[in-house]
């Protein structure tokens, strides 16, 4: 693996494994998230890429059977010791999913909501927050004049930028993305994948995706998954072009998957 | 197709759809005969009276004022005291407890709690309640009712929380936010329609018992506000006058039944409505 070596790991992931009761998903995945980069994970369908992505936030937690072996850094500590309080941890990283989630309030409740949680702020202050969070996301214009609105009103493209939008606004330092753009209509997405372009001036971003193009378009790294396993992780450039593994050439030119 | 194959599959299907409709037919016409009754008898004896006016004596004009102040009491207060307990019990079965071994037990007996003939219930009460304090009152008819409400209601809530969706609960998990705030900020908010729909479902079912009444808060023929005395209410009263010889309390006991039927109907179908916006969302 060729990386730059003045790069800082915002996430480093040793060794990881997980089990689903007594199926083991994942066998010792190692690999870092550089800060302010965008990691793409790709893979045939049930490699474990989605898997990964919520052991970076602890989401397996909500579930009893489910488990995880092996050391996750962020800025160095381990979250997945048991001491990890996991509210904070996932106000430090945020998600966000394939089908767009928003809550059953107002579009302004969507954002605020999530902002009240953590900070008390005064009305005008968190009015410029909702904004700035709706701005972040590229919807502001178009919800500028109906915050009241249920956020359940708005197409589906627009619901995943307000998720977007809700998890920008309590300023994690990680977003991870799990095929945030499966479900949409390639306008949609187009705009989806500009957002992660400009997030990424911000945040540490962690994608998921089925779709080789978006991959290529919008990471700066991409890490193939097979079978539980990691088989390359390289910068997107390289590993579109020149991979070192056989299996991720078969899979990058269309040949299983 | 064989063609004697294609037209014995086609008779059995005009029997079996005859067989269908008939006992369709059946069911909708008993329906119809108790409702055509209910409405020609008890319509007659609609006047302003009867809702301004005591239950007379024998052979005196009056009308159900008392009886329907009283309804209105108990059944308030039975669906304000089982309520609570009934949400409270069915979220920990759907969120705290979710497949615990407590979960299904709790669910079992809530069955058959559900199932239980109310007389039984007014009989519990009695021996718990009136037995004890001695007399009957407007409160162990509260009792008897909220204990038939709490089934509906953990029932309703449990299904309606279980129906929201993972992933909303998910994508408030990855916000960090704590359970207790996702159930009462999100959860109850998502499955609101639903929850009324069990609250109103709820009232329904016991606006309408004349058991538990019966061992509880008997009835009174006079205007009452105190709970810890009988109060009146109209399953009991139309119990006592329809079974009366005289012709006057008769025809107070259908206009009675009417309006608690009417009632009913209207719970249901606000009931349905709600319940089906719920599910459209």
């Amino acid at each position: 693996m060729t990386v730059e070596p003045a790069l800082a790991q915002k996430v480093t992931i040793r060794d990881l494994k997980f089990f689903y009761g007594d199926t083991q998903a994942l066998k010792s995945i190692s690999l870092p998230l550089y800060e302010h980069k965008v990691t793409a994970f790709i893979g045939p369908s049930g490699c474990g890429k989605s898997t990964l992505l919520r052991v970076l936030n602890r989401m397996y937690d909500l579930y009893p059977r489910q488990r995880a072996e092996g050391q996750v850094l962020l800025d160095g500590n381990d979250i997945l010791a048991p001491n990890t309080d996991i509210n904070l941890l996932r106000s430090r990283i945020g998600m966000v999913f394939q089908k767009p989630t928003p809550f059953p309030m107002s579009i302004y409740d969507n954002i605020a909501f999530g902002i009240k949680l953590y900070e008390r702020l005064p009305k005008a202050e968190l009015d410029q927050r909702v904004e700035a969070a709706l701005r972040g996301a590229a919807l502001w214009d178009e919800v500028k004049d109906k915050l009241q609105a249920s956020g359940l009103s708005l197409s589906g493209g627009q619901q995943q930028r307000l998720c977007i939008a809700r998890t920008v606004a309590i300023q994690p330092e990680v977003i991870l993305l799990d095929e945030p753009a499966s479900a949409l209509d390639p306008i949609s997405t187009a705009k989806i994948e500009e957002l992660i372009d400009e997030l990424s001036a911000r945040y540490t971003i962690a994608i998921v995706t089925h779709n080789m193009q978006q991959a290529a378009r919008v990471s700066d790294y991409t890490a193939f998954m097979y079978l539980g396993s990691l088989i390359e992780f390289d910068e997107t450039s390289k590993l579109f072009t020149t991979p070192h593994e056989k299996q991720t050439q078969d899979y990058i030119t269309g040949r299983f998957g | 197709m064989n063609r004697t194959l294609r037209a014995r599959r086609q008779i059995l299907s005009l029997v079996i759809m005859g067989l269908s409709m008939a006992a369709t037919l059946f069911g909708l016409g008993f329906l119809a005969l108790i409702l055509g009754t209910l409405l020609f008898k008890g319509l007659a004896g609609l006047k302003l009276s009867v809702f301004t006016q005591m239950t007379p004596p024998p052979g005196a004009k009056g009308g159900l004022l008392n009886a329907i102040a009283g309804s209105l009491v108990m059944t308030t207060g039975g669906v304000f005291l089982g309520t609570p307990i009934g949400m409270l019990a069915g979220i920990y079965m759907a969120e705290y407890g979710r497949g615990t071994r407590l979960t299904m037990i709790v669910r079992f007996i809530n069955d058959i709690l559900l199932s239980a003939p109310s007389i039984i219930i007014g009989l519990f009460v009695y021996e718990i309640y009136v037995a004890e304090v001695g007399h009957f009152s407007g409160i162990a008819g509260i009792i008897a009712l909220a204990i038939m409400v709490v089934p509906v209601v953990v029932r309703t809530t449990e299904d309606m929380l279980l129906l929201v969706p993972g992933t909303l609960k998910e994508a408030a998990a990855a916000m960090g936010l704590p359970r207790s705030i996702f159930i009462r900020r999100i959860g109850m908010k998502a499955a609101r329609a639903g929850l009324i729909t069990g609250v109103l479902l709820a009232v329904a079912r016991v606006s309408g018992e004349t058991a538990p009444l019966l061992f509880t808060a008997l009835s009174n023929q006079f205007w009452n506000w105190n709970i810890n005395e009988p109060i009146a209410n109209l399953p009991m009263v139309i119990f006592q006058f329809a079974l009366s010889p005289y012709k006057d309390w008769q025809q107070l006991a259908w206009t009675g039944a009417l309006l608690i039927t009417c009632a009913v109907l209207a719970l249901s179908i606000t009931a349905r409505i709600l319940g089906a916006q719920g599910t459209r969302k």
